[in-house]
């Protein structure tokens, strides 16, 4: 590559370059293919693996314990009918959104350093996505007397689910949501997976990624529908960045709740679906980075950016709190005041406080550039914006719910251990699948990690 | 390896090396220019120029795509109203049996999951994938094709090929030319 020019302009130095000096396309994908080629399987992952596996198991207890019983093993009593399940579900929908965010908005607005950050941004919001899947299946108690309601099929009742509701606009959105990213992540990774396949020592493994490559062999005139078929798929999933966390919201916002029933919910529930996306991508990239030495390709740079969309969608979402308590007194609706009130002041104030203290008051630090950029800092508050995010939607929940319009149907609302071991069992499902990617996938774009390269870039300047 | 005497065209073709995206852009235009059309080039990723300099055509994948959105568009709206008003219907406090604003975001939802399908399989059928077996892999060092090495491929069915003429210009171009076998 000594040939080509290289862009000093854009590249010049340590905090400001998205790939470090001296990478080739040789480079490149051997470092990254290693990874999942290595004979050796390094003694971290097993134990990372193993422990994530054993909290997967608390999972299918919980689910057994579940279907055993019933869901009053669960904390939700009248007056919250909703409780860990949809704070969870929504919760885990949001932290997918930064994988679609990645993959197609920045796609579209030719954002560079999104390329090394993709492909686990995406397997991160498959995962996070099939975390979210387990609660509104599972709230059913009996999910296989529950699917006539939720996907039109003929059935033998000749009933068909209501269109009307948002529960069922929530069942398209999220299974949309969920194959598009699918769609979106298995062709991102069909060069790679050819590339695995030239390179692989074994033939079992020669002939499993060859099956998945399907005979991909990089002609330029495939090359020229593939890219096609990538920007137009980002083009699609654009809109369910936007649409799915929004439909999310409607069912909330569509019902008549004091602290449910705001037209703010939708966009301010998209950017903290955003912000949460962020926090989890920041999460799962210091460690990744750290262990496999993948500094050279996921730089500062990469976490600064990160840090610069959290602190943004951040202030949103301080913006959405605000004007949600605006409103509320503004309404001049008694219930409404009740329930500002009472979020603030009530017997969750500590609920509250604790997630304006996570969500509006902490993000404010990463103004400072030395915070931005001191990667201890970014592990840290990626861990205070998940808890924030979660008891963001626990306290929407629960505060809403917990006081009713007559004072005699008031109550209140704690998960039992069951909510909690479905809870921690999700985070191993999480996990588990998370591992398993790193071991048996590239976790890093290689091809598009070759376009961002110094010598690809000559072509065109040669030009 | 069968057929080894040079000039029997029981060859896939003919397939040179190049070691950087320059010199393989610029080698497509000039095997272009000698007037080869059955070409084709390879590389570790995307080069919009290599594919323009090898005169590949509009993709058909927008209109595909378009028509799978317009497909998921009139199926989801199609499923809502045929179960709403016609299948069973069913006075849901008091709203008319096509709450048309109602149905809209399932019917949008259908438009891109099916545009999505639509832009998946319609780039794997026209780049004519899974495909199991192709000459191309038979060159040994064609596996540095999806690592760092560009390659261009003139097929023995051109009209213009010459097993030996088209090597000596393939020759003039790079140092290293393969032949296919089938």
């Amino acid at each position: 590559m000594s040939s080509a020019p290289i862009r000093q302009d854009t590249h010049q130095t340590e905090h400001d370059r998205l790939i470090a000096p001296g990478h080739d396309f040789g480079t490149v994908t051997d470092t990254i293919s290693q990874i999942v080629l290595q004979r050796r399987t390094p003694l971290g992952w097993v134990l990372g693996f193993c422990i994530s596996f054993a909290v997967l198991q608390l999972l299918l207890l919980a689910i057994v314990m579940l279907l055993f019983k019933g869901i009053g093993v669960w904390g939700v009593r009248i007056p919250v009918g909703w409780g860990f399940d949809i704070i969870n579900f929504v919760w885990w929908i949001g932290i997918g959104h930064a994988g679609t965010l990645i993959s197609a908005i920045l796609l579209l607005l030719r954002q560079e350093w999104r390329t090394s950050i993709n492909r686990f941004a995406e397997a991160m919001t498959l995962f996070a996505v099939s975390c979210a899947a387990f609660y509104p299946i599972f709230h059913t108690g009996r999910p296989w007397l529950a699917i006539y309601w939720l996907f039109p099929y003929p059935n033998t009742m000749g009933l068909w689910p209501n269109f009307r509701s948002p529960l069922i606009w929530d069942v398209f959105a999220v299974s949309t949501y969920a194959t598009c990213s699918a769609l979106f992540w298995f062709v991102g990774l069909i060069p790679d997976l050819a590339t695995l396949r030239d390179r692989a020592k074994s033939k079992p493994w020669k002939i499993v990624y060859g099956i998945l490559a399907m005979g991909w062999r990089g002609s330029a005139r495939h090359w020229h529908n593939y890219e096609t078929a990538y920007l137009l798929l980002a083009g699609l999933a654009t809109p369910l960045v936007v649409s799915v966390h929004t439909v999310v919201s409607f069912d909330f916002a569509t019902g008549i709740v004091p602290g449910w029933h705001a037209t703010i919910f939708p966009p301010y529930f998209v950017a903290g679906a955003i912000y949460a996306g962020f926090a989890m991508v920041l999460t799962l990239a210091i460690p990744l980075r750290k262990f496999y030495k993948l500094e050279d390709f996921i730089t500062l740079k990469h976490l600064e950016n990160m840090a610069k969309v959290m602190l943004a969608t951040g202030l949103i979402v301080g913006y959405g709190y605000m004007m949600e308590a605006f409103m509320g007194w503004y309404s001049g609706n008694k219930y409404e005041r009740f329930m500002v009130w009472n979020r603030m002041t009530g017997p969750y104030w500590w609920a509250y406080w604790s997630l304006i203290l996570c969500n509006v008051v902490s993000p404010n630090l990463l103004w400072i550039k030395n915070l931005r950029t001191s990667v201890p800092f970014l592990f840290g508050i990626s861990f205070v914006v998940s808890i924030g995010m979660w008891l963001e939607r626990f306290v929407i929940i629960v505060t809403s719910l917990h006081r009713d319009f007559l004072p005699s149907s008031w109550g209140m609302y704690a998960g039992t251990r069951w909510d909690w071991a479905a809870f921690i069992g999700t985070l191993g499902l999480f996990f588990t699948l998370l591992f398993l990617f790193v071991r048996f996938l590239p976790a890093i774009s290689i091809f598009e990690m070759r376009t961002i390269l110094p010598g690809a870039a000559g072509v065109e300047e040669s030009k | 390896m069968k057929g080894k005497q040079p000039g029997t065209p029981d060859i896939y073709g003919l397939m040179a090396e190049f070691r950087t995206p320059h010199e393989v852009v610029e080698a497509a235009h000039k095997v272009r220019a000698a007037g080869y059309s059955a070409i084709d080039g390879f590389s570790p990723y995307p080069i919009e120029e290599l594919s323009e300099a090898l005169g590949t055509h509009r993709s058909a994948l927008p209109k595909i795509v378009l028509g799978g959105g317009v497909f998921g568009l009139l199926a989801g709206w199609g499923l809502e109203y045929w179960a709403s008003v016609i299948e069973y219907p069913f006075n849901i406090g008091g709203r008319p049996f096509n709450s048309w604003p109602a149905f809209i975001v399932p019917a949008y939802e259908t438009t891109i999951l099916f545009a999505a399908f639509g832009a998946v399989l319609g780039m794997l059928a026209l780049n004519g994938l899974p495909e199991p077996y192709h000459p191309v892999f038979n060159v040994p060092s064609f596996a540095l094709a999806t690592r760092d090495k560009f390659f261009i491929c003139i097929e023995a069915k051109d009209p213009k090929f010459d097993r030996v003429e088209t090597r000596r210009f393939l020759e003039t171009l790079s140092g290293e030319v393969h032949e296919v076998d089938h």
